[in-house]
């Protein structure tokens, strides 16, 4: 069974101070740590534990600058067998439907039974690209898996809802999912592993090498900006024993301990 | 202007939240731009949904029929894609749920319609689209220019359109679909609903949610001693359930509980957009974090930015002394 599991390199923003940049339509990233994004090690994960089962290779493509081949080795060193890197920095910024569109100009030649994707990356947030690029490759897909595994050549697959409720569908393959974190409990690259992928060969494509030279835009993004605050939060400050003192204080007034 | 579609979502025979607020979204800009608001639903036996929104629409177009009586992203996909290109109304707004998720960027991709997903407000001028979104964990938002074109199709963040009372006069109009039977390719089996646990989170009056910033496992017996000892019960965000930390049944969130406690207490919590849907309904909100733009601060009624395992020992203790 051929798996292609797409990831993308993200910037850590959740515990870090993020900052807009002089174009205002960017963040600074110098002082950033970047990682492969969260729910894609999750996909990656799903992908080596159906290779561990069923055989076959999983390749791991990502679109990205130079840096994305950090994370394409990572995935290397985790199983997966082929990493392919679209080169970001042969386009002008690109939408999420325009990275979806290029995507599958790659994919498309692949052989593939599976295509797994995160369900969304935690930078730019759209939640779209894996389903995009399952209905330009006209096959099924299901968002927001939250257990999957393969019988006689159909998906049985959990999809996450509101609420705590799961859908169990059945699909048949190929067919592309995204993935939801918690699916499975990814596994660390050893040392040795990590060493063995930094040998092996990551297949580059360049804009020109690609069949499609123009790939239309859905959207601009004009300007970020930080959200206003809806609820001016009281902030208790001091020592942690003042500010704890003052929050006890607070407690007991409003009688709520 | 032509019209505003809104798709109603509903399951297990009740329509959901995000509907109501789809309505009031797409009233509120058909009121701007001297438009109509059409509510489309797909659904089997659908009376009783089609009773619930009336006088909300300007018009309820109705597809009964048993392939309906499930979401099903392709059969709503096929349904609807016919349907927008018959009637090519300016606007299609589906709910950023799990449902919206899975239909929005294929169904757009299909009938080539700009879309963009997870919208929290909308702008329309000149027949220029605009939407603000939320980027990296909710610290910055974004101003997003649709690519210029006679329709386009968003996903709407629940919570942002608050749902409203109206009085409409609203036409009925039944309508046969193409779709008849489910497609080989993609079946619905069952819903599996979530085992209950020990702990029932939603019946505390104090509940102390834990998030990514308690670090190990290790130190949730910290917490847990701490809830205790104000007689709280220990809820947390998604990735202590990811890490299997703590059961499903304790993460708070959409898609998990949805409490309204009389007191939160968020400890390392950044505060999610899919987080704060879970909580933000109870009546008093204290966030201690050490990221002082944690967007979970936008939500408290009473920050601490400091390191909780400094906070949390010296709050135990100055409680105890009250």
């Amino acid at each position: 069974m051929d798996i292609i599991v797409c990831i993308k390199r993200v910037p850590q923003t959740s515990e870090a101070e993020v900052k807009i940049d002089s174009t205002g339509k960017d963040i600074v990233k110098d002082r950033l740590t970047f990682d492969t994004n969260e729910s894609d090690t999750y996909a990656l994960e799903q992908a080596v534990l159906m290779k561990e089962k069923f055989g076959g290779e999983i390749t791991v493509i990502s679109l990205g600058e130079e840096d994305a081949e950090d994370t394409l080795r990572i995935a290397l060193a985790k199983g997966a067998d082929n990493a392919i890197r679209i080169k970001a920095e042969d386009f002008d910024e690109l939408d999420a439907f325009q990275t979806s569109q290029i995507l599958k100009t790659v994919i498309k030649d692949l052989s593939y039974d599976i295509i797994f994707a995160g369900c969304i990356a935690t930078d730019d947030a759209y939640s779209q690209i894996g389903v995009t690029l399952a209905e330009l490759l006209e096959i099924p897909h299901a968002a927001l898996v939250i257990d999957f595994d393969v019988n006689e050549n159909r998906a049985d697959v959990h999809r996450e809802l509101e609420g705590g409720l799961i859908e169990h569908l059945d699909i048949s393959l190929p067919a592309l999912f995204t993935i939801q974190t918690g699916i499975n409990e990814p596994r660390y690259a050893s040392l040795i592993a990590i060493r063995r992928a930094a040998k092996k060969e990551i297949q580059i494509i360049g804009k020109d090498e690609l069949q499609q030279s123009e790939f239309i835009s859905n959207s601009v993004l004009e300007e970020l900006y930080v959200p206003p605050i809806s609820k001016q939060v009281e902030l208790l400050d001091g020592t942690a024993a003042e500010s704890s003192s003052k929050l006890a204080g607070i407690f007991k007034e409003k009688g709520l301990v | 202007m032509s019209e505003i579609y809104i798709l109603i979502e509903h399951r297990q025979n009740e329509i959901r939240d995000i509907s109501y607020e789809l309505l009031a979204c797409g009233r509120k800009l058909a009121e701007e731009h001297n438009s109509t608001v059409t509510a489309v639903i797909l659904g089997y036996n659908t009376e009783k949904i089609v009773e619930k929104i009336e006088s909300q629409a300007h018009k309820i177009m109705v597809f009964d029929n048993e392939v309906f009586k499930e979401f099903n992203a392709e059969t709503y996909q096929i349904a609807l894609a016919d349907l927008i290109q018959k009637n090519n109304p300016f606007l299609f707004l589906i709910g950023h749920t799990a449902f919206g998720m899975d239909l929005c960027p294929a169904l757009a991709t299909q009938l080539n319609i700009p879309f963009t997903t997870d919208c929290l407000d909308v702008e329309i001028s000149e027949n220029k689209l605009r939407v603000v979104r939320h980027m990296f964990d909710g610290k910055l938002a974004a101003k997003v220019l649709l690519r210029e074109n006679p329709s386009y199709m968003l996903t709407i963040r629940a919570g942002c359109f608050p749902a409203a009372e109206s009085n409409l006069k609203t036409e009925i109009e039944k309508l046969d679909s193409l779709v008849s039977e489910t497609p080989d390719y993609r079946k619905f089996l069952e819903y599996i609903e979530a085992v209950a646990g020990d702990v029932d989170i939603t019946k505390s009056d104090i509940v102390v949610g834990i998030g990514r910033g308690i670090k190990e496992q290790d130190n949730l017996a910290m917490i847990e001693e701490f809830a205790a000892s104000i007689g709280g019960v220990v809820a947390c965000s998604r990735p202590i359930v990811d890490a299997d930390w703590l059961p499903k049944d304790r993460q708070v969130g959409s898609s998990g509980k949805v409490i309204k406690p009389k007191l939160y207490i968020a400890i390392g919590i950044s505060g999610a957009f899919q987080h704060v849907a879970g909580m933000k309904g109870a009546e008093t909100i204290v966030a201690i974090n050490k990221d002082a733009n944690a967007p979970i601060f936008h939500e408290a009624d009473y920050g601490i930015i400091d390191d909780l395992f400094k906070v949390i020992p010296v709050l135990k203790e100055k409680i105890a002394e009250l």
